[in-house]
């Protein structure tokens, strides 16, 4: 495992719910990105949030991590969740919800 | 550069050939659009290796050429 892939396997080891995105939560810069910021503040879930414009190399190292192609990304106990629109239908029906019980994340 | 409806149907196409494709374009710009893909070849997957695969259909254009699509995925009963 290259050292950044080690870097982002420790991230999202060592926080329950890490969201890696274009801005941070207090500036989003990209409306997808905003959007997941306000889906896990209205779940009321803690998370870290890990800028990838501020570094180039987890900006391509997250979507090799995964083999997915785009940011934002949420990882849940280290596991893979999904980008924007798996986090906006998973909302949407409540199993992102479900997922954070299931795992749990205190919220 | 930009992709157009038609190209991203047809990379879809190619790789999941029975695949019923709905695309629209959000912002008129060739980079934003939303698309849903209903095919067989994603039953058992989950929806993020549902999406990889429509992703992998796109041959490294996810992403870079093509800046954001909002992605629906469903299984197509036959």
């Amino acid at each position: 495992m290259t050292d950044i892939h080690t870097q982002i396997d420790t991230t999202v080891k060592s926080n329950d719910v890490v969201l890696f995105m274009k801005g941070n939560v207090d500036m989003p810069q990209c409306g997808f990105s905003g959007r997941s910021v306000q889906i896990l503040q209205h779940l009321g879930v803690p998370f870290k949030d890990v800028n990838v414009l501020a570094d180039d190399a987890i900006r391509q190292g997250i979507k090799d991590y995964t083999n997915w192609p785009t940011v934002p990304q949420l990882y849940v106990k280290g596991e893979f969740v999904g980008g924007a629109d798996i986090m906006m239908e998973m909302f949407q029906s409540g199993e992102l919800k479900q997922l954070m019980a299931d795992k749990g994340v205190v919220v | 550069m930009a992709m157009t409806a038609p190209e991203i149907e047809t990379f879809i196409k190619t790789a999941l050939p029975d695949a019923v494709i709905e695309i629209k374009d959000l912002a008129g710009d060739g980079n934003h659009y939303s698309a849903t893909v209903a095919s067989a070849a994603f039953k058992g997957k989950s929806r993020v290796q549902q999406h990889q695969m429509v992703y992998a259909a796109l041959k490294g254009n996810m992403g870079g050429v093509l800046h954001a699509l909002a992605l629906t995925t469903t299984i197509l009963e036959n």
